[in-house]
């Protein structure tokens, strides 16, 4: 398999404090690969950096074999890459359906003088795409609340609602941030469900960052373990977990 | 016709009233114009703009300096080109653009309380740029005798002026309804509704999101200068006092009360708040005499009690926003009146 994102030597200070201080990894093309480590290992930062929302102080990322540090997360998400949040982000005071229909690119509705001058043209747009929302929003069995405000869902479809957000840009990557987080386990069954089908089907390569171990070790093919800013192993999840660094990391070395 | 002397105060009355309420109406048509400006910018996109007053204001002296004769002797302006209304009203929406653009693009990066002082700001000193700078537009004076559109056709046809005014604001208003209308209702608009509610997300789904709080700002920018345009030639004058800050906040009132995000909203609006500010007056008499001898600090403090109000009892203002922001997607196709007031709407598509 491929490369599909490569961050070597990332960088990222708040003040003096290296939230990120020169983490190097790989991510496979078609793999589900999980970003794991204890709070504050600055798993989330990294996160930031790919996507755009922050700008590293130093290092290199790169995607599909193309440089994208420091760029804006509009024009990453140009390339295919795309991200949930950690603490849903939904647009609360417009509709589950047009959530998800703000997404995909090249709408010509979105230009002023196409949306005055070919006013057909946009609605046959608007309906192809309100077609795809719907199905998408079927996929995360949100359907049922396809006009409800966003902002009266609950934590759990937030959640739901953020990966059916990613699925509507066709990505090849998603950086999933803790998708079992305030979800119940069966819904957090479901979602593991779907990321691996949509692995499958759709060819879309996830990052997901969890702490839920359980859920990683049936989910991932392979693990990025970060601490304190870098990445102290990689590998897959069996090796990885029974890394005795691995488990000082996260219980702390008096279970040693 | 024999008229005992009797009726003659209510033939008259009525007679003021009608010429009263032709003269309302055409100010609350350009009023509605400059909501729907700033519905724009703030009901779809968020953007603070405490100065209204300057896009109003550009928009009424670039229109006024285009069409006047030039200066006579005591008066001193740039321009007097006595060129076509039309051509006036066209030159003010393209000085509302650059002004927009002049305010935007250094200021849409900066957080919102900064953006509502800056535009504060920016008004203030272009009032006073106005009011001070010889061979600019005459200075305190004002500018005089501004070419009133259709004036003399409408004397050939025996029409009255005031109902010819009318029209032509209400025409305007119109038109600058469709146009926003189309461009608000749809994914342009579902694009600034996004940046309302997160920014950072819209960014993160691959929209510009700087480009569109410009586009939107220019806009609505356009859109309060042409309201300025048609005021300067309907009062035939324009001068610096007239454009003081409170007017921003007028406007602001309108927009609230009427309903932030809804179109329908902004004009119904302008008329409600058009109401109290212009009708307070007429009842003076009726007042007791220790309001009625303050009627115009009344009236101010009327529409501060308003804004409160409404901020806190109906903060989505008369007609509250559509749920669905795209107009192809809402129930039973294009055509369609609600009431959301009087009933719950379901929203399909």
């Amino acid at each position: 398999m491929s490369t599909l994102l490569e961050v070597s030597g990332l960088v990222k200070r708040f003040g003096g404090h290296h939230a990120v201080d020169g983490a190097t990894f790989a991510v496979a093309e078609g793999s589900i690969t999980g970003l794991i480590g204890p709070n504050g290992a600055g798993k989330t930062t990294c996160f930031n950096c790919i996507a755009g929302s922050l700008s590293p102080d130093d290092g290199r990322i790169s995607f599909a074999g193309e440089e994208i540090t420091g760029l804006p997360p509009n024009a990453i998400f140009r390339r295919g890459l795309t991200r949930t949040f950690q603490i849903p982000q939904e647009f609360a005071a417009m509709s589950v359906l047009e959530n998800l229909m703000l997404v995909p690119l090249g709408q010509a509705g979105e230009n002023l003088w196409e949306s005055w001058l070919r006013p057909r043209r946009v609605a046959v747009q608007e309906r192809e795409i309100a077609e795809r929302a719907r199905a998408t929003l079927a996929l995360v069995e949100l359907d049922g609340q396809a006009q409800q405000y966003a902002g009266n869902l609950s934590g759990g479809q937030r959640k739901l609602l953020e990966l059916a957000r990613a699925l509507m840009s066709e990505p090849r990557l998603i950086l999933v941030d803790e998708p079992s987080a305030g979800v119940n386990p069966t819904l957090t069954l479901r979602l593991l469900e779907l990321i691996r089908s949509l692995c499958e089907s759709r060819d879309i390569t996830f990052l997901v960052i969890a702490h839920d171990m359980d859920l990683i070790a049936r989910l991932c093919e392979s693990l990025v373990v970060m601490t304190g800013g870098r990445v102290l192993t990689e590998g897959d999840p069996r090796s990885v977990l029974e890394d005795r660094r691995v488990q000082e990391a996260y219980l702390g070395s008096q279970y040693r | 016709m024999d008229i005992y002397a009797g009726e003659l105060p209510a033939l008259i009355a009525l007679a003021g009233g009608l010429n009263w309420t032709v003269g309302f109406l055409t100010t609350v048509a350009i009023l509605g114009i400059l909501v729907l400006g700033l519905n724009i910018q703030w009901g779809y996109t968020g953007t603070i703009n405490f100065g209204v007053v300057a896009f109003f204001m550009v928009g009424a002296y670039t229109s006024a300096v285009l069409t006047l004769d030039p200066p006579r002797e005591f008066e001193s302006y740039v321009g007097g080109l006595e060129l076509p209304v039309p051509v006036g009203w066209l030159g003010a929406m393209l000085a509302g653009a650059v002004l927009a653009l002049a305010v935007g693009l250094p200021t849409l990066r900066l957080r919102d309380d900064f953006l509502a002082i800056a535009t504060i700001g920016i008004a203030t000193i272009l009032r006073s740029i106005a009011n001070t700078q010889e061979g600019l537009v005459n200075r305190a004076r004002g500018l005089n005798g501004i070419p009133r559109p259709l004036q003399q056709q409408a004397s050939d046809a025996g029409l009255d002026y005031d109902w010819v005014l009318l029209a032509i604001a209400a025409l305007v208003l119109l038109a600058v309804y469709l146009v926003v209308h189309h461009a608000t209702a749809s994914p342009w608009g579902r694009v600034l509704r996004a940046i309302r509610e997160n920014e950072e997300t819209a960014r993160s789904v691959g929209k510009p999101t700087a480009n569109y709080r410009v586009q939107s700002f220019v806009l609505g920018g356009v859109v309060m200068a042409l309201a300025g345009a048609i005021w300067a030639h309907r009062t035939g004058t324009v001068a610096p006092d007239a454009f003081d800050n409170f007017f921003t906040f007028l406007v602001w009132t309108m927009l609230i009360v009427g309903g932030s995000g809804n179109n329908r909203g902004a004009v119904l609006g302008a008329l409600a708040v058009g109401l109290v500010w212009f009708g307070i007056p007429l009842v003076q008499e009726d007042l007791p005499d220790a309001l009625g001898t303050r009627v115009f600090q009344v009236r101010q403090m009327l529409i501060g009690l308003m804004i409160v109000l409404f901020l806190l009892l109906r903060p989505q203002g008369l007609l509250p926003e559509e749920k669905t922001v795209s107009r192809h997607l809402r129930a039973g196709g294009r055509r369609q009146t609600r009431w959301p007031l009087f009933t719950r709407r379901r929203p399909g598509g």
